[in-house]
C-alpha cells in the first residue's frame, strides 16, 4: 500500500485521511511488535492479579509501554503507590521531548493547541517513529486526522493483543517468554537507526546505548535522564560543530 | 472468568489513574504546553530529539543489560550476541527493521537450545 501523492483529491477529506492513518497500521513490522509486547503486558496482568478491565485501561489511558510494565510489576511486588508513580514519571521523561518533536510535524499556522491533545496523548515511541517516516508523504492540512488514524488502530491493535495476553494468561514457557522480551529492545534499536538520518542521529543512539550501563553504575535512580541528557547533549555538540565547520 | 478478574474493583482502578495516568500523561501535556512555541528547524528542538533518541537507547541498553523477568534466564552472551546478531543482519539487509528482529531472535532461541 503507497499513500496517494500529496495533492491527489484522496487527502480532501478529513475522514479519509484518518482511513489512511488507521490502514498505515499494516505497512509497518511495529505493529506486530506491539501486538506481541501488549500480549506479554496482558498474561502480566493477569498473573499479578489485576483485572482485563485494569489491564484495557492502563492501555487506553497510560498508553505507554514501559510506563505499563513498570506500573505493573512494581505494584504487584508490593510497592507504594508514592513509589510506582516516582519509577513511572521518569520512565514518562521521554515523552516530553517526542512530543516536543512531533507535534511540529502536524502543527499548521492556525492549529490550536486544544486540537493537538489528542494527538498528544498518543504519541509514544512507536508513533514518534511513524510519525518521521510516513508525515512526509501527508499533506500538512490533513496530518491530525492521519495521526488520528494511525493512533487509534494502533490502540485497538494493543486492546486486542491484552485481551488475548490475558486469556492465554501465562502459558508461555520461560524461552518464548524470553522471546517477547527480547522483542522490546531490538524493534526499538532498528526502528531508530533506520530513522537516523544524520550524525546527530546516529551519535545519539550509540552514546545513549554505551552511557547507560556507566550511568547506571551512580544507581540514582535517574540513570536514564543522565546518561540521555550527556548523551543528547554530545550529539548535539557534534551537530553544533559540523554546522560551524561548514 | 469471574467479575473479579474481568472489572475487579474501583481501589484497583483509583492506583492506575494516580500511579500510572497522570505521572505518565503530565510529561505529554508539558510538551504540548511549551513545545508551542518551538519552531520545527529549531536548534533547541534538535538538542530535545538528540536527548529523546538518547533516552531511547538507555532503554533499550537496560531491557538488555538488566533484563526483566523471564529475559534474566538467558545468558549475558546470547543477549548481547542476540543484539549484535541483529545489527549485523539489519545493516547487511539495508536496513530492514524485520530481517535485523528476526535475526536476534533466532540467534537466541538457537543458543538457548544449544545450550540446553
Amino acid at each position: 500500500m503507497a499513500l496517494p501523492p500529496l495533492d491527489s483529491p484522496q487527502w480532501q477529506s478529513p475522514w479519509r485521511a484518518f482511513a489512511w492513518g488507521l490502514r498505515s497500521i499494516t505497512q509497518t513490522i511495529l505493529t506486530v511488535v506491539l501486538f506481541v509486547t501488549y500480549l506479554g503486558i496482558g498474561a502480566l496482568a493477569h498473573d499479578t492479579h489485576f483485572s482485563l478491565l485494569w489491564a484495557l485501561c492502563s492501555t487506553l489511558f497510560v498508553w505507554a509501554g514501559p510506563a505499563q510494565i513498570i506500573l505493573i510489576t512494581t505494584l504487584g511486588s508490593g510497592a507504594t503507590v508514592i513509589q510506582s508513580a516516582i519509577a513511572v514519571t521518569v520512565s514518562a521523561i521521554r515523552l516530553f521531548p517526542m512530543v516536543v518533536s512531533v507535534l511540529p510535524l502536524m502543527r499548521t499556522p492556525t492549529t490550536k493547541r486544544r486540537e493537538l491533545v489528542f494527538a498528544a496523548h498518543l504519541t509514544a515511541v512507536t508513533l514518534w517513529v511513524e510519525c518521521h517516516r510516513f508525515l512526509p508523504q501527508v499533506p500538512r492540512e490533513r496530518r491530525i486526522a492521519f495521526v488520528h488514524g494511525l493512533g487509534c488502530g494502533l490502540v485497538s491493535v494493543c486492546l486486542t493483543a491484552n485481551t488475548v495476553g490475558y486469556f492465554l494468561a501465562a502459558n508461555l514457557t520461560q524461552t518464548l517468554g524470553a522471546a517477547i522480551l527480547l522483542l522490546t529492545p531490538l524493534s526499538f534499536l532498528f526502528s531508530t537507526a533506520r530513522n537516523s538520518r544524520e550524525v546527530a542521529d546516529v551519535v545519539a543512539l550509540t552514546l545513549g546505548i554505551l552511557l547507560y550501563p556507566l550511568a547506571a553504575k551512580m544507581n540514582s535512580g535517574l540513570d536514564i535522564l543522565v546518561s540521555g541528557l550527556i548523551a543528547g547533549t554530545v550529539a548535539y555538540g557534534v551537530h553544533w560543530w559540523r554546522q560551524v565547520r561548514a | 472468568m469471574t467479575y473479579a478478574q474481568l472489572i475487579g474493583d474501583w481501589q484497583a482502578l483509583a492506583v492506575l489513574f494516580v500511579a500510572g495516568v497522570v505521572p505518565n500523561q503530565i510529561w505529554r501535556m508539558l510538551g504540548l504546553w511549551f513545545g508551542g512555541g518551538i519552531d520545527e528547524g529549531s536548534e533547541l528542538l534538535v538538542w530535545v530529539r538528540a536527548v529523546a533518541t538518547a533516552i531511547l537507547a538507555g532503554v533499550i541498553a537496560q531491557i538488555v543489560v538488566e533484563p526483566p523477568g523471564a529475559l534474566a534466564s538467558v545468558p549475558d552472551v546470547l543477549r548481547y550476541g542476540a543484539v549484535a546478531a541483529g545489527l549485523v543482519v539489519f545493516l547487511l539487509t539495508r536496513r530492514s527493521i524485520f530481517a535485523g528482529v528476526v535475526a536476534g531472535e533466532v540467534f537466541m532461541l538457537a543458543g538457548t537450545w544449544w545450550l540446553g
